[in-house]
Formats: C-alpha cells, sequence, structure tokens
C-alpha cells in the first residue's frame, strides 16, 4: 500500500517535469479545454439555446462527436487481438498505448454526452438507488453500462501492468488476461450498444437500418488505427521509446481490410437508398443531393466520400508501405470518417423530420467551442498518460532508483 | 508488455524524480498553478450569473414522482407554486391531477372539416404557458398543423409554413398533428430514467423535475410530438394560465422536454382540452374508450378512419378521420 502511494507520488511529481516543448504543448491544450469549459459554462447558465439544436433537428455536434469516438476507443481491440490472441510480438510494444487511448477517448465520450444534457445536474438520476434506471428497456442505460465498463477495464489493464513494470515485477497472469479477453469482447459491444441507439428507433427510417452496426464496426477499425499510426510516430519521434515498423504495418493492414469493408457496406446502403427510391430515401437525398433547396451538408459529405476513396485507393496500393503516403491515408480515412459518421450519420436522421419538414442545423461558435475544448481534453490526457508511462515502460522510472555514482545496470 | 533492449533506459536518466524539491522548481510549480487556477475562474465565470434559486437542495434530492407521498407532494407543489410566483409574479394554482378511475383518453380529428386556421396551435400555446415572445415560439406547440395537398397524404409534400390568414387554400387540405398518446409509445421505452411515462387514463407525461434532458425521446417519436425548453419560457404576468398541475402545463424549466398532455389538468375534471374549445370548425371529438356511449367510440365504430404511420407499430389513440 505505502510503495503503491509512493508510485503515485512520483508519478504525480514525474507529471511536471518535462521539456519547453513538453510545456508549450500542455499549456497550449490546457488553454483550449478551458476555452471549452468556458463555453460550456456559458451553455449551463443560458441553456442549450446557445447550441444550434432545434426541436427538428435535436441532437448534433455533441452526439455526431460523442458516435465517432465511441468507434474510435473500440478500436484499440485492433491491438489487443493481435497481441493476445495471434501473439504477435511485436504488437505487444504498443498495445499498452492503444488502452491509453481509449481510455482518453472513452472520457472524451462521456463528456460529449454530458455537455448534450440538458439537466447535467440531475445526472444521479441514472444512477440507482438515487435515481429510477432503465434498464434494460433503454438502450442509452445500456450505452451508460458498457462505456463505463470499458473505461475501468481499461483502467484495470493498463494500470496494472505499468504497476508491474514499475516494480520490476512479472505481471500475474490470471490478474489481467481474463480482463484482456473480456475487454476484446467489451469493446465490440460498445460500438454494437451505441449503433443500437439509433437503430432501435423505427420512427427514423435513415437509422432503422441493420447494416449500421456493421459498418460501425469497419469504419471504426479505420480511424482508430489510423489515429494510432500518427501517434506512434510521434512517440519514436519525442519519446525515448522505440516502436519499430512492424506494429505500424499490422496496422495498415487492419485498416485495409476494414476500410474495404466499410467502402463495400456504403455501396450497398447507397444502391438501396438510391435504386429504387422510396419515401425512406429522402435522409439520404438531403445528405447527398439536397431536399427542397436545402443542401447544407452536400459538400460535406462529398469530401468525406473523396476523403475515404483517397485514402482508400492509397491503403490498397504499395503506395502506403512507404510512411510518407500512409500518413496522407490515415489522416485522410481519419477526417473522412469523422464527417461521414459524425454530422453524415446524426443529422440526417432528422432532416426530413418525421413529419417532412427539412430544418437544417449547423453548429453555433459555442457548440464549436465545446467541441474543441474536449477534443483538446483528450489530447491533454493522452500526453499526460504517454508522459508518465514512457518513463515507467522504458525503465527509467522504476521502484529502487539506482544512485547516480553507481554504475548503471544496463 | 515486451520490451526489446533498445527500450531499456538506465533508471539514473530520471532520477530528479526522487530528488527533493528545490526552491526554484517550487517557485516555479507555484506560479504556474496561480495561471491555471486564474484559468479555470476565469473559465466558469458564466456559473456566477445563475440565479440563486437555479437549483435548491430540495430539488436535487427530490425522488421519482411516481415514488412521491401526499405530504412530500404537497410540499413540492408549495414550493414550485412560490417559487414561480418569485420568478414570473403570479401564485399559480398549481395542482397534482391524477387519473380517473374507468377512463381512456382517445381523439379523433376530422380531416373534412379542418380549414388549418391553426387556432388550436396558439391556444396550445397560451393554455400551456409557453413562450410567446416572438414568432418562432409557435414552434413550441404541441401541435403542428401541416398544409397538405390534395391527392394523397403525403407527409414528404406537406409543410406546416403556411400563411393561416388565406385559409382554406385551393387544392389544399390541412393535418394538425400532436401526440399521439400511443399505447405502444418509443418514447417511454428510450427514457434511460423513466422521466416519461404511460398513465393509467392513457395519457403520456413527462416529471420535469426529473427529466435529465438527453433528448433520446424526442428521436424516438415517430409525431415529432415532443419540445424542448432550449430557453427558459419567457411570459408576461399577464400571459400565465394560473390553472395548473404538476405533470401538464405547469412552467417548464430550461433544459427538460414537454409535450402534449391531451390538457390533463382540465381533462381529468371532466372539462375539454384546449384545442378543442376553439376549433371554430368542431372538427375535433375527445372522449372515453372505455365508455361504449362516447362520442369518440361511435367515430371509431362508424367513420372511415384513419391511423398515421401505422406501420410503425405505435398503436396511437390518436385518430384521423373522413366525413364523406
Amino acid at each position: 500500500m505505502r510503495d503503491y502511494l509512493t508510485f503515485l507520488f512520483r508519478v504525480w511529481r514525474l507529471s511536471w517535469q518535462g521539456s519547453g516543448r513538453f510545456y508549450a504543448w500542455m499549456s497550449f491544450l490546457t488553454a483550449l479545454s478551458l476555452l471549452g469549459l468556458h463555453a460550456w459554462a456559458r451553455q449551463y447558465v443560458d441553456g442549450l439555446q446557445t447550441t444550434g439544436m432545434t426541436n427538428q433537428v435535436s441532437w448534433g455536434a455533441y452526439i455526431a462527436n460523442f458516435t465517432f469516438l465511441v468507434g474510435v476507443a473500440a478500436a484499440a481491440v485492433m491491438l489487443v487481438i493481435p497481441a493476445y490472441v495471434y501473439k504477435k510480438e511485436h504488437m505487444h510494444e504498443v498495445v499498452l498505448f492503444g488502452e491509453l487511448l481509449a481510455i482518453a477517448v472513452i472520457v472524451m465520450c462521456l463528456l460529449f454526452v454530458t455537455v448534450d444534457l440538458g439537466h447535467p445536474d440531475r445526472f444521479h438520476h441514472m444512477i440507482p438507488p438515487f435515481g429510477v434506471f432503465n434498464f434494460p428497456g433503454s438502450i442509452l442505460s445500456w450505452d451508460v453500462i458498457v462505456l463505463n465498463g470499458y473505461l475501468l477495464l481499461n483502467l484495470h489493464i493498463a494500470g496494472y501492468l505499468l504497476y508491474c513494470r514499475y516494480r520490476r515485477r512479472r505481471p500475474t497472469r490470471r490478474f489481467y488476461i481474463p480482463f484482456v479477453f473480456l475487454s476484446i469482447l467489451w469493446a465490440v459491444s460498445i460500438h454494437t450498444v451505441t449503433a443500437f441507439l439509433y437503430v432501435g428507433l423505427a420512427g427514423r427510417t435513415y437509422w432503422h437500418h441493420p447494416l449500421v452496426p456493421s459498418r460501425f464496426l469497419a469504419s471504426a477499425f479505420v480511424a482508430g488505427p489510423a489515429l494510432m499510426v500518427l501517434s506512434f510516430q510521434v512517440i519514436r519521434r519525442v519519446a525515448r521509446y522505440h516502436i519499430g515498423d512492424l506494429p505500424i504495418q499490422t496496422l495498415r493492414m487492419i485498416m485495409t481490410v476494414a476500410m474495404i469493408i466499410n467502402m463495400f457496406l456504403l455501396l450497398c446502403e447507397l444502391f438501396t437508398e438510391f435504386y429504387y427510391p422510396t419515401e425512406h430515401a429522402a435522409a439520404a437525398h438531403y445528405l447527398y443531393f439536397g431536399l427542397h433547396g436545402h443542401s447544407g451538408l452536400v459538400p460535406w459529405i462529398w469530401s468525406a466520400v473523396g476523403l475515404n476513396l483517397l485514402g482508400l485507393g492509397l491503403l490498397v496500393t504499395p503506395a502506403s508501405r512507404r510512411i510518407a503516403w500512409l500518413n496522407v491515408a490515415c489522416v485522410s480515412c481519419f477526417v473522412g470518417i469523422w464527417i461521414e459518421k459524425g454530422m453524415g450519420l446524426i443529422i440526417p436522421g432528422f432532416v426530413p423530420s418525421p413529419l417532412g419538414q427539412v430544418v437544417e442545423y449547423l453548429p453555433t461558435l459555442n457548440e464549436t467551442l465545446v467541441c474543441l475544448g474536449i477534443w483538446a481534453f483528450g489530447a491533454l490526457m493522452y500526453s499526460w498518460m504517454l508522459h508518465v508511462a514512457i518513463p515507467i515502460m522504458n525503465g527509467s522510472l522504476r521502484s529502487t532508483p539506482l544512485i547516480s555514482d553507481e554504475p548503471p545496470t544496463h | 508488455m515486451n520490451h526489446g533492449p533498445e527500450n531499456d533506459v538506465s533508471p539514473k536518466t530520471i532520477e530528479e524524480v526522487y530528488r527533493p524539491l528545490d526552491r526554484r522548481t517550487f517557485l516555479k510549480g507555484a506560479a504556474a498553478s496561480m495561471v491555471g487556477v486564474a484559468g479555470l475562474m476565469a473559465a466558469l465565470r458564466p456559473l456566477l450569473e445563475l440565479e440563486t434559486s437555479g437549483i435548491s437542495l430540495d430539488e436535487l434530492l427530490q425522488r421519482h414522482y411516481r415514488e412521491l407521498g401526499p405530504e412530500e407532494m404537497k410540499r413540492i407543489l408549495a414550493a414550485l407554486a412560490a417559487r414561480a410566483e418569485k420568478e414570473y409574479g403570479v401564485k399559480p394554482e398549481l395542482r397534482d391531477s391524477r387519473p380517473l378511475e374507468g377512463v381512456e383518453f382517445g381523439y379523433a380529428l376530422n380531416l373534412t372539416r379542418c380549414v388549418g386556421c391553426r387556432r388550436c396551435a396558439h391556444a396550445c400555446l397560451k393554455e400551456n404557458n409557453q413562450s410567446r415572445e416572438d414568432a418562432a415560439d409557435i414552434e413550441m406547440s404541441y401541435i403542428r398543423v401541416l398544409e397538405m395537398n390534395k391527392g394523397a397524404i403525403n407527409l414528404e409534400t406537406s409543410t406546416p409554413y403556411y400563411d393561416a390568414d388565406s385559409v382554406p387554400r385551393k387544392d389544399k387540405y390541412y393535418m394538425p398533428v400532436q401526440c399521439h398518446q400511443c399505447r405502444q409509445s418509443p418514447c417511454t421505452k428510450v427514457c434511460p430514467v423513466q422521466a416519461t411515462w404511460q398513465e393509467k387514463d392513457g395519457i403520456v407525461v413527462v416529471d420535469y423535475n426529473w427529466c435529465i434532458g438527453c433528448r433520446y425521446c424526442m428521436a424516438a417519436c415517430p409525431y415529432d410530438a415532443r419540445r424542448f425548453n432550449y430557453k427558459k419560457p419567457a411570459l408576461p404576468r399577464e400571459a400565465i394560465n394560473p390553472v395548473q398541475s404538476y405533470l401538464s402545463n405547469r412552467i417548464r424549466p430550461k433544459g427538460v422536454v414537454e409535450k402534449c398532455t391531451f390538457c390533463l389538468h382540465r381533462t381529468r375534471e371532466g372539462k375539454y382540452p384546449a384545442c378543442l374549445e376553439v376549433c371554430p370548425t368542431g372538427a375535433r371529438v375527445f372522449g372515453n374508450l372505455l365508455d361504449p356511449e362516447s362520442e369518440i367510440n361511435y367515430i371509431l365504430n362508424n367513420k372511415r378512419v384513419y391511423i398515421l404511420k401505422e406501420e410503425v407499430g405505435t398503436l396511437p389513440r390518436f385518430y384521423y378521420f373522413f366525413d364523406k
């Protein structure tokens, strides 16, 4: 116990030690987070009228970002499966980074849901015994369980492995392997349940569609690994931790397969909607071509289609074996999927409204600042976790330090 | 975790972690913390504008409507009335109207008669104490009157944004839509905190003191029947309807969902809904579905009845019918 407190204290001390560049980056992110907090405080006082949402379009950028990020968090499983199921040694170097990323991203998800609430002060109404939890009726209550469960699983796995590393102890398998396998199933469940949030609504034809969960998973397994590929390169450049090219190539392969499946499912969806357009195609029509003279999402979705096709083209050709082209593919897939799965999925669910009205939605500045703040806070958390985890992983922070005048063991 | 030898670093490199704090570092840290705290205070500044009566402890600890005892309810009603008086200058007669035994309400609307004057939508705003600051506030009305093209019942080509002074227009007919008080209600099913439910008389209600404002019910409703309080209702004294009920037309706080309750504060006292009373053409028929002699049952048994979006399987208690 005392050892553990010492450990926490050292991590705390370590958090404040870094280069000028590290301080500049963290201050920048803190400033953005505070800007977002300020915008949220304004929203809390004035109500959600500070957002662009209306009675017709009652969910907007917050829920769009939430949906996208649940996928990114679930994608940590794409490091866990090769490392633990297929025992790929090279993936063990990086699997922890995926778990840490999942922690940061799940916290972002929870924040995005919280800022969307009209009464965040009544959050305890969801928690028995203070509240009434509508389980298993409401899919939202399922989502609360799976998201928090996933957060706890990853906190446990990452925390346990890091502490063992710090103590220079071999991790006891039964303390973490069962949780690792549970987290694989759990990762799939968080994104499936999030998809069911929408699929379960029979009144919204654009969402009431069995392909949605499969497409969610496929696109998540592109966007998540894309972010990891980019972050691994930053890690190996700025931190004393070597990441070889092998994990990056494995992720490239995963992204390629997932992107092919994602685009195929998109094709199936487009065929169904447009070959013989019924009244149900109105939302897709609004998204891709505009409806009754309203076409707010058209430039966005076609940029997403362009970026996704570019990403797919680079991934399936040998071009992306070169790291520079792979980075281009990662950025274009990440942004493309963010548009398509965020705004491109949420907004057409509300346009046209169930009574056939077309009311367009555009996020306000205040709403955008809240979103920006949450993204910055997520980046801040991930940076901090890497900043303390890497010295533990490479052995420079351990329970028994060497005195400086003794020769180092390595 | 697995580590190649290239990933092992001597612990020396980070030995300052174990060193005690020196004065310089301490001062630097203190200065940085001050800047951080100042930034945090600045960020949270808008919270100072919160009214002191924003959230009372009682309200925060209040339990779900269906768990409240009569004494507790009395106390809550008194507190709510006092607060309304303080904020809006009128002390409401606030009650907790309960469902009547042997009653299940049904509503039918005659599409042959409706002329689209939109008086029902305005009466609804008034009756239910909704903002009437500007023209856009009509969006909060629980009733949307759609102008439809003759020749089909097609919502896609309908519009609620027509000029109500020039109705009825040629080649158009009108279809008011409000909460259908569904027997299989998707909205109550999805609510994560059961802040909305069906009462014994079939009315779907919202506990405004329990709703967390996630708006999942709005996404679930196939009739676009729910409204969200994006802002605090703005009501001058003289605009307030003082006859109020806890589950229906009391002045709502911002950040909660609300909806048509078939004016339960009236109908549970034996009166008709406000939208029915104001209708100049007598297009609206309201009554008890459990009473075989009621007018609503006569309509359902003898007229040509149409159910909006029957294919969604919501089994509404709101019907449309035609005269000829």
